[in-house]
């Protein structure tokens, strides 16, 4: 069973070097192959998980060993993958939500000239995807997490002629590295500590480490997962990823990839549980970004960017709850998976709205397209029923165990983190009423597009129906499921551990609270959105507003902070480089050349100068000569 | 008579040779210093020969002779060569291998 | 004795006197055959560099295949060969690059088309001779770095060492670029005599401390240059120098092997170099030609001084973390491709000396590594750079745009270059700056710290450039550039798959490669730093 495990990554591996070397002979079926492939990913993840099933709890945790990747003496590290209940998860959520992905992309990139390229990179994407959650150390781990980023900048930047779309690409890979430096620096400090950066040695070891080196590490890794999971201070890139084609929004940009940093954490709770410093770093960045994403998701009047700032948002829930510790592991994966479902069909939705309306994506050019996209908007509907938390639908499950552990928490703390995610609770019901309403509701505020072309909006063909009402039924079902019996929570036990808080009341009144909070953003929302018809052109609005729409101004301050004062220093050097270090050396060259053209004048030319200059020369010699024998 | 004063004729012609070289720019008259300088030191040379009571003087004198006579030979060719083609025997005007 | 090695080196060396001698290419078919039989030797080259590189036995002698003749006698100079696991492998690459080269380099050295005016006449004797010229100069080279990988005897080494920057200087100076007119000429006069007037002033310091060396070692009864004599001779104090003459003759070789190699701030002329120079000769000086340098760090600095290096080290490694970060910043503010790759060039030489001066085995096995995988990397990026500058006669950034259009496998393999370059996991130059960094942090954590913010620097330069050359708008100029040729592909395929496999296979090189550099330290007597909290493997990482 062992040896399906590099099967699981290898399978769409071989899909991306076929379709990328391929040729054109491929360009025929290999969005097929692809598709294939990952469904073939996701039939081997199938027959793990029965496998892991069948076994004992205590037993689900298999590793195999590849070869040896880097050995250096001490520095050991193997191409090795470990199972077990989390990456199980992982690895079903990325493979089925991912072979949707696929087969929706089958018909939404049916006219593009480059598709198999594009199927190429999206199975390129599983394939690290896989690594990532599949490694059993963490240099293997950061080259699966490289490898999504680089599958991310590929996407993004899919259609490169959009100078938009490759600055988006080129932004989102460079932040990335800004978290990957935490994730090398928290190797080097693994091994510098433990001679070791495996999973069993350094979780094992951690008890023995002092917290301060741990602080450390948690710290580190929590860059790292700031850098993925687009999370403040290095969130600025979601917005801009949305460039890439919308298939790769919903896969990577909400469903998978940007949870990676939650799984790192996750993963590493062994040592985050005894850094409580870092752990309270992680809840403050959680809750920060779970407010932040939420404001920016209420400005934006581009469908996509509106998303992006909810999955932030959504993120910031997760993150938060991983590092409330035990109290919010399993909770924190639960809600990650149900948000896989219902963010990707929210995407996916948008996609087909946006292939209905020639590629339009601001909101306030749509209106009233429910009779028009009918399967568009029931599974759409669905989603945005889930992700503001109406009972009895995944996201009222998830969501409403994170804001119980968040109060859980206890003490002030507990309060605060609470109130933050029921006050995110509320924002999030309010702006996705707000993308509801302004796309599917109201009168048509349908507009030509550059060329000219009136929209004439359709439902999408079936390949991307399909994918988008399986997924509206996992929304719908899957936080049923996971919470019937706490059959999720015991699932992942094993892994992450699992201890109950001392909430200061019971979970029918965080519930009460939750809807009550959530019923009064979808009100708010359907008072301003809803009662009263909507300007085409966005009015001015208040200086939150105006804020918020530029990302609360996160870019102007990278701009400001490291963007200009970056350049200057680059023009500083290079004007040192040339003028100093090379003036130096060109200086000491001219001031040699000066001197030999001086001298040179001595070669006059003529030839009783020479002359007398030998009769000089032979005089002084003789003088000398003289001089030297008379002492 | 003494042959102490062949020196100092020896030495006078030398100097005579010496600032004509230096002085003069028609090639041919600083040949002739330079022929002047060379008897120079021949006339020093038998002196020396003279007064040593040796004849090694006078023998190097004959190749200085010898060395000078293939000198003038080469000298006066090449100086006749410009000559013809420049129209000028002032060794001033020869400077094409100055930079 | 075998005969291997100095077949290794001779094989080129007759090469280049061959190719010198063949008939004049006055003829497209005498040019084609030069060609070939500069390639064929270079193939053979390549063939016998692989074999010493089979035959040495990891868990054997230090070194290997050794070979001696005897050269000046009085003065104890042997012509002595031998090689561990590090020069096996760096020959290796030079024997692999030069082929590459070669045939990247096919038309360059072709006369100028007799367009009135331009370039040389094909009747000159520059115009006949320059096909010969240039690939005989590239064997050339070939020879000599090879003789320096291999060589034992220090005075040798040195001769090799100077030796090479005459066909160097040539090559750099008689065949630049196309793209520029009377200027570029001059520009390129300047980056030869620039070039050979930096490596000359540091030859001539290191020839100074080779002859210092010789005199101590002299009076205390080694008159030899042996490095094998006298490196054990010095480990187990046999042969003293006192502290002072120690530090002074470090220096002496140091400085030579920091202008080669190029160290911060002794690097000024290597932009000059590699932007006038064709994009092969580029690669010949960045990827064989400065490895020198490196290597004889790793190899003479420290066998033969090991306190010396110990208490210079943390100096050196300031040098080079500043070099890894002014590279890398200055390579994101060049206007110019070919100065951009070179500015790259100097902040990965930052690595590779950073490595070698931790002290570590991660640090030295990493570094060996490093330059194996930027001599691939670079040659791979530099070489497709070339092609992209051939066709657009230009090395201005500005000039390009959406390439990735009208020639996608030129974009594609550009590409991979870049992330080659940035060292993205997977890709070859990962392994070894992962190792360098960790074997650096280890032991200096501030320094490995600071030192990888070069990575985030990489991700900048590299990408930016890809972004301005081959994306956005297809711009005028770029709109009828022809896609990747066979030949040109048949240069790119294979550094692009050795990337791939050692980035994700590197074991065949660290196996050759970690015995002796396990050596080196232990002679220096250094032992890499023991983790602060040792746990036994329990799952994977397990140690033969």
């Amino acid at each position: 069973m062992n040896s399906l495990i590099p099967l699981l990554v290898a399978a769409p591996l071989a899909g991306a070097a076929l379709l990328l070397l391929g040729g054109r002979a491929l360009d025929r079926f290999g969005h097929w192959l692809a598709t294939g492939l990952a469904a073939l990913s996701f039939g081997f993840g199938l027959v793990l998980f029965s496998d892991l099933l069948g076994r004992d709890a205590e037993h689900r945790t298999v590793t195999t060993r590849l070869f040896s990747w880097v050995p250096v003496n001490g520095f050991q590290a193997d191409v090795s993958f470990r199972l077990d209940q989390l990456s199980m998860t992982f690895v079903l959520l990325i493979t089925g939500v991912g072979t949707l992905i696929h087969l929706y992309s089958v018909g939404y990139m049916a006219y593009d000239e480059r598709r198999r390229r594009f199927f190429a990179y999206l199975n390129l994407f599983l394939a690290a995807m896989l690594l990532l959650v599949v490694a059993d150390n963490y240099l293997l781990l950061y080259f699966g997490w490289e490898g999504v980023g680089l599958a991310s900048y590929l996407l993004i930047g899919f259609w490169q002629h959009k100078p938009s779309a490759a600055t988006a690409a080129k932004k989102a890979f460079i932040v990335n590295r800004v978290g990957d430096l935490g994730l090398s620096i928290a190797i080097m400090l693994m091994f510098a500590e433990f001679g070791s950066f495996a999973f069993g040695p350094v979780f094992g070891g951690a008890s023995g480490a002092s917290e301060g080196k741990l602080t450390a590490i948690g710290l580190m890794l929590l860059l790292a997962a700031c850098g993925k999971s687009a999370q403040v201070p290095l969130q600025s890139w979601l917005g801009d990823a949305m460039e890439g084609p919308t298939p790769v929004s919903a896969l990577i940009h909400a469903a998978t990839m940007v949870t990676a940093g939650v799984y790192l954490i996750i993963r590493s709770s062994a040592i985050f549980d005894l850094a409580p410093d870092a752990q309270t770093a992680v809840v403050v960045v959680g809750a920060v970004t779970l407010l932040f994403g939420a404001v920016v998701g209420c400005a934006k009047d581009d469908i996509k960017k509106a998303l992006a700032g909810s999955t932030m948002s959504q993120i910031g829930y997760m993150v938060m709850a991983a590092g409330l510790g035990p109290i919010g592991y399993a909770f924190a994966i639960m809600h990650l998976v149900t948000h896989g479902f219902f963010k990707a069909g929210l995407f996916l939705g948008a996609g087909s709205v946006m292939h209905g309306m020639n590629d339009e994506v601001d909101m306030r050019r749509y209106g009233g397209l429910r009779k028009y996209m009918p399967w568009t908007y029931r599974t759409f509907a669905v989603g945005y029923l889930a992700i503001i938390g109406v009972p009895p639908l995944s996201g009222f499950f998830s969501k409403d165990k994170i804001i119980e552990a968040a109060f859980a928490k206890g003490g002030t703390e507990g309060w605060i983190l609470g109130l933050c995610a029921l006050v995110g609770a509320a924002v999030t019901a309010f702006y996705m009423t707000r993308v509801m309403l302004l796309t599917f509701f109201g009168e048509k505020r349908w507009q030509p597009d550059a060329q000219g072309n009136a929209p004439h909006p359709h439902e999408s063909p079936s390949t991307m129906t399909v994918p988008m009402v399986l997924l509206a039924l996992g929304s719908a079902c899957a936080g049923g499921i996971f919470a019937y019996h706490d059959a999720f929570l015991k699932w992942l036990e094993p892994v992450t551990g699992h201890s109950e808080g001392n909430p200061p009341f019971g979970s029918w009144t965080v519930s009460g609270l939750t809807t009550a909070c959530m019923l009064a953003g979808v009100g708010v929302s359907y008072l301003m959105y809803g009662r009263s018809p909507v300007p085409v052109v966005p009015p001015v609005g208040s200086p939150l507003t105006r804020a918020a729409r530029r990302d609360l101004l996160q870019d102007d301050f990278n701009h400001a902070v490291l963007v200009r004062p970056g350049s200057a220093l680059t023009a500083t050097l290079v004007f040192f480089d040339s003028r100093g270090l090379d003036g130096f050396v060109n200086g000491l060259a001219a001031t040699i050349g000066g001197l030999s053209s001086r001298m040179r004048r001595v070669q006059n030319g003529f030839v009783r100068s020479y002359a007398l200059s030998m009769f000089g020369g032979t005089l002084l010699l003789v003088a000398s000569t003289l001089l030297v024998r008379s002492f | 008579m003494n042959p102490v004063n062949y020196l100092y004729l020896s030495a006078l012609l030398f100097t005579i040779g010496a600032s004509g070289v230096l002085i003069r720019r028609n090639a041919i008259v600083l040949f002739m210093c330079v022929e002047l300088m060379l008897n120079a030191s021949n006339l020093a040379l038998v002196t020396f020969s003279r007064l040593h009571g040796t004849l090694d003087g006078q023998i190097i004198a004959f190749f200085t002779m010898v060395v000078a006579a293939a000198e003038v030979v080469v000298g006066l060719a090449i100086i006749v060569s410009i000559f013809r083609t420049r129209h000028s025997a002032s060794v001033d005007d020869s400077n094409l291998m100055k930079l | 004795m075998s005969v291997l090695l100095s077949a290794t080196c001779v094989v080129p060396a007759a090469g280049a006197v061959l190719t010198a001698a063949l008939p004049a290419g006055s003829t497209e078919a005498r040019r084609t055959t030069t060609k070939y039989v500069a390639l064929g030797v270079s193939a053979v080259t390549l063939v016998l560099a692989a074999v010493v590189a089979l035959r040495f036995d990891p868990h054997g002698a230090r070194y290997q295949l050794t070979e001696s003749y005897s050269w000046i006698r009085s003065f104890g100079i042997t012509f002595s060969l031998g090689v561990d696991g590090i020069g096996a492998v760096l020959a290796l690459l030079t024997a692999v690059l030069v082929p590459v080269v070669m045939l990247a380099s096919w038309h360059d050295a072709d006369p100028a088309p007799a367009a009135p005016g331009t370039g040389p006449d094909p009747d000159t004797f520059e115009g006949r001779r320059r096909t010969q010229g240039f690939f005989a100069l590239i064997l050339a080279v070939e020879a000599m770095v090879v003789v320096s990988f291999y060589a034992l005897d220090v005075f040798v080494f040195y001769v090799f060492f100077e030796a090479m920057l005459i066909p160097m200087y040539f090559l750099i100076g008689g065949f630049g670029d196309r793209a520029g007119g009377p200027e570029s000429a001059r520009q390129r006069s300047y980056a030869a005599v620039k070039f050979l007037l930096y490596n000359l002033l540091g030859g001539l310091v290191m020839l100074a401390a080779v002859i210092g060396l010789y005199v101590i070692a002299q009076d205390q009864g080694f008159g030899t240059f042996d490095l094998p004599g006298l490196t054990s001779a010095i480990a187990d104090g046999r042969l003293r120098l006192s502290g002072t003459a120690e530090n002074v003759l470090f220096l002496g070789f140091f400085f030579a092997f920091a202008v080669k190699a190029p160290l911060w701030p002794l690097h000024t002329w290597l932009p000059n170099a590699m932007g006038e120079a064709t994009a092969g000769t580029a690669v010949l000086i960045t990827a064989v030609v400065d490895k020198v340098g490196t290597f004889a760090m790793l190899r003479f600095c420290l066998g033969l001084f090991p306190d010396a290096s110990k208490t210079f080290a943390p100096a050196i490694l300031v040098l080079s973390v500043i070099g890894i970060l002014y590279g890398a910043l200055l390579a994101v503010g060049q206007k110019d491709i070919k100065r951009l790759v070179a500015y790259a060039s100097i902040s990965h030489f930052g690595f590779i000396i950073m490595g070698v001066f931790a002290l570590t085995s991660q640090g030295q096995s990493g570094a060996t590594l490093y330059m194996v995988n930027h001599g691939l990397s670079t040659a791979a990026w530099m070489l497709v750079a070339g092609f992209l500058i051939s066709r657009r006669g230009s090395r201005l950034i500005a000039d390009y745009g959406g390439v990735q259009k009208t020639a996608p496998v030129l974009a594609g393999t550009f590409l991979i270059g870049s992330l080659a370059t940035l060292s993205l996991p997977g890709l070859a130059p990962f392994v070894s700056e992962f190792l360098v960094l960790v074997g650096t942090f280890t032991r200096y954590p501030a320094i490995g710290i600071v030192a990888t913010f070069g990575i985030v620097l990489a991700a900048l330069y590299a990408l930016l450039l890809y972004q301005r050359t081959m994306t956005g708008p297809v711009k005028e100029g770029v709109r009828e550039m022809p896609d990747l040729r066979a030949r040109e592909l048949a240069v790119v395929a294979p550094l692009v798959a050795l990337t791939i496999l050692l980035g994700v296979y590197p074991k065949p090189l660290t196996d050759l490669v970690n015995p002796s550099v396990n050596a080196t330290l232990s002679q220096v007597h250094e032992t890499d730093p023991a983790p602060a909290h040792p746990v036994a493997a329990t799952s994977g990482g397990e140690q033969k």
